[in-house]
Parts: structure tokens; C-alpha cells; sequence
């Protein structure tokens, strides 16, 4: 919305500039060089379908190559990756994570920006600079302790080491939710107070559902993290029947000789639950992404 | 109860009944409360393994003899430096690689931002589509450009032989090659940035162009003396995250050197990463491994320290309101 009321007043600012350019020129320009973009993104993807709508009898590789709309349609290859070769379990082991991840990240997350954004307590700004330290934090270093106390703990092989960190928060949306509830009126607590409401049902009834779209930003962030995810399950994860759709894909490819129209048709499959959350995410998503990038 | 008597006075000057006060220590005791969760992953998920982190690589730690661990002190940071030429290799290779890549990645980030900031019909359209890869899992998209970069009957080679080149490289099969073939497929997900950009390109008051206008600047001016200064934090952002990932990317490259742990053609695909995951997980050495991943963290945390010191002199920061 916000981004939407920004557009408009740039038109005035950017055309003097576009005069100089006979505008047509211009738009030409524009048009051409964003198509050509486009076309290098969407390209490769219509390759990757028309090898996947192929049949086993055909070879996947061709010269000159065969672009999306092909002769074959031959959606067997969809079923073939997803019962033959299991992605349909591996979609759901994923789907399973995600759902534990995004629970453990919103929630807590939203309860640890509570305080941040709407109480007072000795330490507050200490403890926020803290966690914005956090952030800066290179993964690598915890890597192979994390991995050695799970292990120690008989973690290993489980999905535990994949989720249950998830329930102690997450600096990068605390930070984001923080800033969301602060724009909060801060009368909306006290009117419930004075109502006799604690602080739990302020957080729970009152807060958290004014936090609806931060909270749906992080959950599609943690729902994209958790699904693309893949050193993760790579290293916590032996038993095949209990691999993410990330960890099969790659383990696929090792393993695959020429049966590519089924890697693409299991790439596909992999890709298109996270296309279709961000078809409908990306205006909240890419809000999201720019106030990070602005105020962070 | 053990609050500090100044720290007391304060509150009463401020709150002068005492309720207040009994209320202010509640609202405390809640908000640590709420804190909780946080605090206890800090101890169990930071804490403590980074505690443990730094004895581990003191030690000869191995992945199947838990018990058997041996302190060697800084034998590990000395074998790495003396004796390790896959160390070295691996750590120029990551250079090479941040070097070719976050520069390139920046600027043509910033040039598709600005031309998706054009108000014209259907830019939105563009701009769904560029974010596209972005999204996608990057083990996905390795996936696809291994196809896509197949040296004989791939997508790219086509379009090169096309375009009237003879003999196109042989990407990932080709050590002089390997490294621009991965670079490619980084330029495939370079919308992310892009829409970064965008995001600070329309934060940009308008009253400054016509600022600028009036003061007789042209396109370029306008572009080096407003939009530039008036971007540096996106793009200060965005070099910080951009060298980061380009530090620890691991995944695509796991894929596109065959998942083994190996690295590439001649080992020249072997980033820092991928030879940490390859010691520590496949050879075993957590130990050593650990040792790795302390000095990538040194690595890292010097390179931002850099760049917040630069920071100063090159991003230009509006007054606070």
C-alpha cells in the first residue's frame, strides 16, 4: 500500500529526465531490455518443463533444444516423481517441518517482540543491540557443535535438530515484528488494562491480531527457508524415507543416469509449492524484504 | 526487590505514587518472563556450542569416536596454515569467487532496478518474473543449470553456437571454466537484489529530482548526486548481505559438484564450504573442521568490519527526524 502511494509522485520527478530521450525511444528501450531479462529468467524454466512433459523413450537433450510448448505432454513423468520415486513423501516430511518451523518461529518470535515493543524493563536496549548482534552471527562456527550435541543427545536421524531450535526465536523477525507493534497505539494497552486485561491477554487478544501481516511475512520467509533448506536436513538427515524434498532432489541427481525428464519433473515439483506462496505473498513478502532493508 | 536504590529514585520521580512503581517491577517481571524462550536459545543454541565450538577445534575430534578426543591446542590452526594447501586453495577460490560474482551481482542488480522503476504499463509483471529464482530453491536451480550448462547438448552452448561462437567453453567440465559457469547461474537470481533496490529507488523523495532539475542537472547528474547518495544504505546493505552469502554459499555448489563433497574439475569448484562440509562430514575431522569454521567466521567478521568502517565515508545517511 504504502509502496503503491510512493509510485505515483516519481512519474512527475523521472520525466523531465525522459524528455531528453525522445520518450518513445525510451520506452522502447525499457521494454526491450526488460523482456530480454525476462526472457533469460523464463527461458530456462520452459526448458525445464518440456524436458519434464517428455516421455522415458525420448532423449531429454536436443539440438537445437526444445522450448515448453513441445509435442509431448506427457504428464505420466509428474507421477512417475512423485509415487515412483517418492516425492510425494518428501513433499509432506518438508510440509511437516514447515509447519513445526513456522509455529515455533512466529510464535515465539512474536512473543519475544512483545516486550521489546510495548513493555518497559531495566536491560531493554541492551538486550535488543544483543540480538541485533546475533544476527551478524556466521552460521559455520555453531555448525559442527550444534551437530555434535544433538548427536550426543540422540538427535541425530530425527527431525528434532530441524525445528525445535526454531521455538527460541528468530532475531531477524523479532526485529521485524518489534518494529510492526510499535507502530501500535500504546493506548490500545492501556484501555485494556484499565479493563483488567494482563499482560498475556493484551499479547494474545489484543496484539497479535493487529499483527497479522508481519506475522504472515515471517511465516511465508520460515515457510520458504524451511522448504528450500538443505544443509539442514543434509547433515541431521540418514534415513531416506525421512529426506526433505531439497535433500532428495540433490541425492536424485547423484543418483540418476538418464532418466532426466524425471529430475526436472521432481525439480518442478519441488519449485512450484514456493512459487505458488509467492504469487500470492509478493507484495507483503517484497514489503517485508525493503523495510529490512531500509530501516535494518 | 534488588533493584538498585538509584535506580529506584528514578522511578519515583517519575511515577510519584507508589503503586506505579509496584506496577513497573510486575511489568518487568512479565517482560523477562516473555524473554524466556529467547534467553533459553541463546544458552542452549548459541551459548553454549560456541563454547564448545572453540574446545572442539582445540581438539583431534572425530565423528565416530565421540569419546576419544584428544586436546591439541593450536596443533589443528598451525597443520591449517603450514601444511593445508587445500585450505589455501579453497579460501582463494572463495575469494575469486566474491570477487567475480558480488560486483557483478550489484551493478547488474541496480541497472534491472532501475529500469523495473520506469512507470510503464506492466512493470509489475517484470518484476514478479524477475524475482522468480530468487524464491526457488537453490539445490532447484543447480539442478536445472547443470542441465542448462550440459557442455555438449546444453541450453547455453546452443545459444552460444547461435550466436556464432565456435567452441563454446566447456563450464562445468573445464577447471578455467567452472568458476564463470557458477557466476552465470548467480546472474540468474540477481532479481532478489534487484527488488531491494527498487524498494530504496522508490524511497526517494521526489522533490529532489526536481531539485536537481532546476538546478540544471541532466540524467547522469540527477543519477550521481541524487539517487546514488539517496541509495547508498540499500546498496551498503546489500554488499554486506551479498559478500555474506557469497562467504557461505554451499548448496547449488554441493549439487553442481556432483554431491560427493567433491570439488568440481581439478578441485576448482572447491569453496571454502564445500571442503569444510567435506572434512568435518565426509572425512569425519569435526575437530579440524571446526578449525575451518573459525577461521571463516574471522574471515567474515573482519570483511564486515571493513565495510562498516567504509560505511562511513560512502553512505550517506538522511538527518534523523
Amino acid at each position: 500500500m504504502a509502496q503503491r502511494a510512493a509510485e505515483r509522485p516519481v512519474v512527475t520527478a523521472q520525466s523531465p529526465r525522459v524528455r531528453r530521450f525522445p520518450r518513445m525511444l525510451h520506452a522502447v528501450f525499457v521494454y526491450t531490455m526488460l523482456t530480454l531479462a525476462s526472457l533469460f529468467i523464463l527461458l530456462p524454466v520452459g526448458w525445464m518443463l518440456a524436458a519434464a512433459l517428455k516421455p522415458d523413450t525420448v532423449p531429454v537433450f536436443t539440438f537445437p533444444p526444445e522450448w515448453f510448448p513441445t509435442e509431448y505432454w506427457h504428464w505420466q513423468t509428474f507421477r512417475t516423481a512423485l509415487f515412483q520415486e517418492e516425492f510425494l513423501r518428501y513433499a509432506a516430511n518438508s510440509g511437516f517441518l514447515v509447519v513445526m518451523t513456522v509455529l515455533g518461529a512466529v510464535l515465539s518470535s512474536s512473543l519475544i517482540a512483545f516486550p521489546f515493543a510495548r513493555l518497559r524493563f531495566r536491560g531493554k536496549n541492551f538486550l535488543f543491540t544483543f540480538l541485533i548482534a546475533t544476527m551478524l552471527l556466521p552460521a559455520p562456527v555453531l555448525l559442527i557443535p550444534q551437530f555434535l550435541l544433538f548427536y550426543q543427545i540422540g538427535w541425530y536421524g530425527t527431525y528434532y535438530p530441524l525445528w525445535v531450535p526454531t521455538f527460541a526465536g528468530n532475531a531477524f523477525f523479532i526485529f521485524l515484528m518489534r518494529q510492526y507493534m510499535r507502530s501500535i497505539p500504546i493506548e490500545l494497552d492501556e484501555a485494556a488494562r484499565v479493563d483488567g486485561a494482563g499482560y498475556w491477554t493484551i499479547y494474545w487478544r489484543i496484539i497479535m491480531p493487529l499483527c497479522v501481516p508481519v506475522l504472515t511475512v515471517a511465516a511465508v520467509f520460515q515457510f520458504m527457508w524451511t522448504w528450500n533448506d538443505f544443509f539442514g536436513p543434509l547433515i541431521y538427515l540418514d534415513d531416506p524415507e525421512k529426506f526433505t524434498v531439497a535433500l532428495a532432489l540433490a541425492r536424485l541427481v547423484q543418483r540418476v543416469g538418464t532418466e532426466w525428464n524425471q529430475v526436472m519433473a521432481a525439480n518442478l515439483i519441488v519449485m512450484i509449492p514456493v512459487l505458488i506462496i509467492y504469487f500470492f505473498a509478493q507484495d507483503k513478502l517484497i514489503g517485508g524484504i525493503a523495510n529490512v532493508g531500509l530501516k535494518g | 526487590m534488588s533493584m538498585p536504590s538509584q535506580q529506584l529514585g528514578k522511578q519515583e520521580i517519575a511515577h510519584p505514587q507508589p503503586r506505579r512503581s509496584r506496577a513497573a517491577a510486575k511489568e518487568e517481571r512479565v517482560a523477562y518472563l516473555f524473554l524466556m524462550p529467547w534467553f533459553a536459545g541463546l544458552f542452549l543454541f548459541l551459548g553454549v556450542p560456541l563454547v564448545y565450538s572453540l574446545y572442539i577445534s582445540m581438539t583431534d575430534r572425530r565423528l565416530i569416536s565421540a569419546g576419544k578426543a584428544h586436546f591439541v591446542g593450536l596443533q589443528n590452526y598451525v597443520y591449517m596454515f603450514t601444511k593445508d594447501a587445500f585450505f589455501y586453495k579453497s579460501l582463494l577460490i572463495t575469494m575469486k569467487w566474491i570477487l567475480m560474482s558480488t560486483p557483478l551481482f550489484l551493478v547488474v542488480g541496480l541497472l534491472i532496478s532501475l529500469l523495473l522503476n520506469q512507470k510503464y504499463f506492466g512493470m509489475n509483471v517484470f518484476r514478479t518474473i524477475l524475482y522468480i529464482p530468487a524464491v526457488v530453491s537453490g539445490v532447484a536451480v543447480a539442478v536445472l543449470w547443470l542441465n542448462l550448462l550440459n557442455p555438449e547438448l546444453g541450453v547455453v552452448n546452443y545459444v552460444l553456437i547461435q550466436l556464432g561462437v565456435d567452441n563454446p567453453p566447456y563450464w562445468l567440465e573445464d577447471p578455467e571454466w567452472a568458476m564463470p559457469a557458477v557466476v552465470l547461474m548467480g546472474l540468474w537470481g540477481v532479481g532478489g537484489m534487484a527488488i531491494i533496490y527498487l524498494a530504496g529507488l522508490q524511497n526517494i523523495p521526489p522533490h529532489l529530482y526536481e531539485a536537481a532539475t532546476i538546478d540544471g542537472a541532466g540524467a547522469w547528474g540527477k543519477f550521481r548526486y541524487v539517487t546514488l547518495p539517496m541509495l547508498s544504505p540499500t546498496i551498503f546493505f546489500l554488499v554486506l548481505n551479498a559478500v555474506i552469502d557469497a562467504l557461505l554459499i554451499f548448496g547449488p555448489l554441493f549439487v553442481l559438484t556432483g554431491g560427493t563433497g567433491g570439488g568440481g574439475p581439478d578441485n576448482s569448484l572447491l569453496f571454502y564450504m564445500l571442503y569444510l562440509y567435506r572434512i568435518s562430514f565426509v572425512q569425519g575431522f569435526m575437530g579440524y573442521g571446526t578449525a575451518l569454521a573459525w577461521i571463516l567466521t574471522i574471515i567474515g567478521v573482519l570483511m564486515v568490519v571493513i565495510m562498516m568502517k567504509l560505511e562511513r565515508r560512502f553512505v550517506f545517511y538522511e538527518s534523523e527526524e
